[in-house]
């Protein structure tokens, strides 16, 4: 029942709520409840998280009990099993399987690595990897940037207090996992970049066109991340459907054809979302429409990410594991730094290069991607051996003009049976190299974990690696220009295949064309001075006869 | 004594000096964009050179106009006339002070030298510029044409083969203006409409 106290109170309301310019549904003095519009569930009042959680796999007991199918979603992504077919070519790839030229391989070092992995204690061969509760759902969707996984630790985070390294008798506090949980939110730059923006060890080492930059970028840096701007997650481009991040370095996407994506339109729904065409269409440029037509051959990428490594973080460009193991007079391992205090020796490593705002290099690429697999004979010698090799040719029809960054490196290898091998580098133990600097024994682990036969032999051999770059892109009017390609020394110099005006000529019409316009010019000098000289001699004649 | 003939009318006095200008202009940026030097920065060079395609282009459909409704494209309709002659004058005569053996009239304008040489611009050099020109900037619309295996590189050879055609030819033009019956009566004429006649 309403009392007339009220409705005068109603009244009143109502005519504020006009003034204020309020809807006829606020005029009933009701005002909307202030809600988190980009979610419909307050972790914080969930009452499953409000306790202390003593592991990683407590706090998933409880995220699954109500995001039931998660774990199972999980479970068949490459974030997971560290596997991958490719279907392509059926080599078996994946983190766990390949070999590069950076840290070289995961077998025998697992601990160390899986601090990268979304599970908890994968430290061996004997990790179960259909157990739910070992998927780690806080590393990507943690939103305090407390949550760390440390190496060694197979993929646990401190909970408790800790020393660590071991010990050092530096104590690492514990996570309060409880009040990371009651945080959860979608992945982030942070959290996709805690793992991403570090490969191969360290802050932008592996990638170049991904470090930790990208956290918080300008417009400068990333037109798309720009934190005062659009300000993209990972997860804006690479959307994921039940947990399965689009986008893969082993089949990637070298060139769509098909269009801004739609909703509803038959396929689109299978294609790769995280392509520039996925939104930008295959004519992108409004203006310069002459641009759509380089646009076909060229990718997005190639002049719209001028640099790599533009933000203050420079990329590893080489890697010398050969020189690995110097030790100083006191038997100590060596770290050296150059000038702006990157190491650029470390006696477990051995010698680098780093750089900043680095000029990639450009290949033909269709997407097709061949690895040097543990096991493939290689061919030591001058010519490096391909760690990756991109597929592409200027004539296949599916190859578009890439931009990659080219890691070059010497990595220790198997003489006698001519493989590359899987080193056990780190561990507290007898045969790690990190601790003993003694590579047979090293090699020796590493390859009893992998399973390879080793000869004993250890040489080292020129190894490239080459990763396509698509990251940090730069706002339209840091792209680059015509000149930069057209001229004969320009960025794609090395490209074959096509004809680019102003790199290219036929040597002979050159030669014949500046011949013929020579001779002409030579001709008519001739002629004309002779007619001068003829022209005088009549002059002086006809000046002497009169 | 000399006679004056009225040998270019207004339009075909524009058409030539705007032709001559577009001409040297496309040279210009033209081996700019074949990468023979740098003068006004590759990007501007192609928009310019572009632009100065469609507008001889504009100029041509207007001159086309002209040689057929004024009935002038006869002027280039080659003869042997004394051509023996004019090759004889080039040769020998020039030098000895002999008289410019063709005298000009408004019905035939050109010596049968020019003739030839006019001719051969038009039916050799211009189309080979012209066809190439025009697939060079409809590249885009290759595969609608029927054409996406044309490599690009044919059109870019035959395009830069008849601007070195174009080249000899103007270098030569230039030349040859001084030949006529004094040095400059022939520029004069191109400048006035008016040539003086021995």
């Amino acid at each position: 029942m309403t009392t007339p106290r009220s409705v005068h109170h109603l009244a009143l309301a109502s005519v504020v709520a006009l003034f204020a310019g309020g809807s006829a549904g606020m005029a009933l003095g009701q005002e909307a409840k202030v809600v988190k519009l980009n979610t419909t569930a307050d972790h914080t009042k969930f009452k499953e998280l409000q306790r202390t959680f003593a592991s990683g796999p407590e706090v998933t007991q409880a995220c699954l009990q109500c995001h039931t199918e998660a774990a199972g979603q999980v479970h068949r992504t490459k974030h997971w099993t560290w596997e991958f077919i490719n279907p392509a070519s059926n080599q078996k790839l994946g983190k766990k399987n390949v070999i590069n030229n950076f840290c070289i391989s995961i077998p025998s070092n697992t601990p160390f690595c899986t601090s990268c992995h979304v599970g908890y204690g994968w430290k061996d061969t004997t990790f179960d990897f259909k157990s739910e509760q070992n998927v780690d759902c806080l590393v990507c969707h943690d939103t305090t940037g407390n949550y760390r996984k440390l190496p060694g630790l197979a993929g646990n985070p401190v909970a408790q207090d800790m020393e660590f390294p071991a010990g050092s008798g530096k104590i690492v506090k514990g996570i309060d996992l409880g009040a990371v949980a009651r945080k959860v939110g979608k992945s982030s730059r942070d959290t996709c970049g805690a793992c991403h923006f570090n490969g191969g060890g360290g802050d932008g080492v592996k990638h170049g066109d991904m470090d930790t930059s990208l956290a918080s970028p300008d417009k400068a840096l990333d037109v798309h991340m720009d934190a005062s701007g659009l300000d993209f997650t990972c997860g804006t481009c690479h959307k994921a459907s039940s947990h399965d991040v689009p986008g893969s370095r082993y089949t990637p996407s070298a060139r769509d054809t098909k269009g801004a994506l739609v909703r509803g339109r038959e396929g689109d729904d299978k294609r790769n979302p995280a392509t520039c065409v996925a939104c930008h269409d295959n004519t992108p440029h409004k203006k310069e429409a002459g641009l759509n037509l380089h646009a076909r051959k060229i990718a997005c990428q190639t002049c719209h990410i001028p640099a790599i490594a533009r933000g203050g973080v420079a990329t590893k460009m080489t890697w010398d594991w050969s020189t690995a193991g110097k030790l100083d007079d006191a038997g100590q391992p060596i770290l050296r730094k150059d000038t702006k205090g990157r190491v650029v020796y470390d006696s477990k490593k051995g010698d680098f290069t780093l750089g900043e705002n680095i000029v990639p290099e450009y290949v033909w690429f269709n997407g097709e991607v061949t690895y040097t697999l543990l096991g493939d004979k290689i061919v030591p010698g001058d010519e490096p051996t391909r760690i990756n090799r991109l597929g592409g040719s200027a004539g296949d029809g599916k190859s578009m003009i890439w931009p990659v960054k080219v890691f070059r490196g010497a990595q220790p290898y198997d003489v006698a049976n001519q493989t590359l091998v899987t080193p056990h580098t780190a561990g507290n133990d007898d045969t790690a190299y990190w601790k003993n600097f003694g590579w047979p024994a090293a090699i020796k682990t590493g390859m009893q974990t992998s399973g390879a036969p080793f000869s004993g032999q250890v040489g080292f051999v020129k190894t490239e690696m080459s990763w396509p770059i698509t990251h940090m892109v730069a706002p339209k009017e840091n792209a680059l220009g015509c000149a930069d390609c057209h001229q004969a020394a320009g960025r794609l110099a090395g490209i074959d295949g096509i004809y680019i005006p102003g790199r290219d000529r036929h040597a002979l019409i050159d030669l014949a064309g500046w011949a013929a316009a020579g001779l002409t010019l030579l001709g008519v000098a001739g002629h004309g001075a002779l007619r001068l000289v003829k022209g005088r001699g009549r002059a002086a004649q006809s000046g002497a006869s009169s | 004594m000399t006679r004056r003939v009225y040998l270019f009318k207004g339009f075909e006095r524009f058409w030539h000096w705007a032709q001559a200008a577009l001409i040297v202009f496309m040279l210009v940026s033209g081996f700019e964009v074949h990468g023979s030097y740098r003068l006004l920065g590759f990007a501007r060079a192609v928009q310019l050179h572009t632009l100065a395609a469609w507008v001889l282009i504009g100029l041509w459909v207007f001159a086309i106009f002209w040689h057929l409704t004024t009935g002038e494209w006869r002027q280039y309709v080659p003869t042997t006339d004394k051509i023996v002659a004019m090759v004889r004058f080039y040769a020998v005569g020039i030098f000895k002070g002999d008289p410019h053996p063709f005298k000009p009239t408004s019905l035939h304008k050109h010596n049968p030298l020019q003739r030839l040489a006019y001719l051969l611009a038009l039916v050799v050099i211009g189309p080979l510029i012209w066809i190439s020109g025009a697939l060079y900037l409809f590249y885009g619309d290759w595969g609608a044409l029927g054409l996406a295996n044309l490599p690009l590189a044919w059109v870019a050879w035959a395009h830069t083969a008849g601007a070195f055609l174009m080249l000899s030819f103007l270098i030569a033009h230039l030349y040859l203006i001084t030949t006529g019956h004094s040095l400059t009566s022939q520029l004069r004429s191109m400048i006035t409409g008016w040539e003086e006649v021995a």
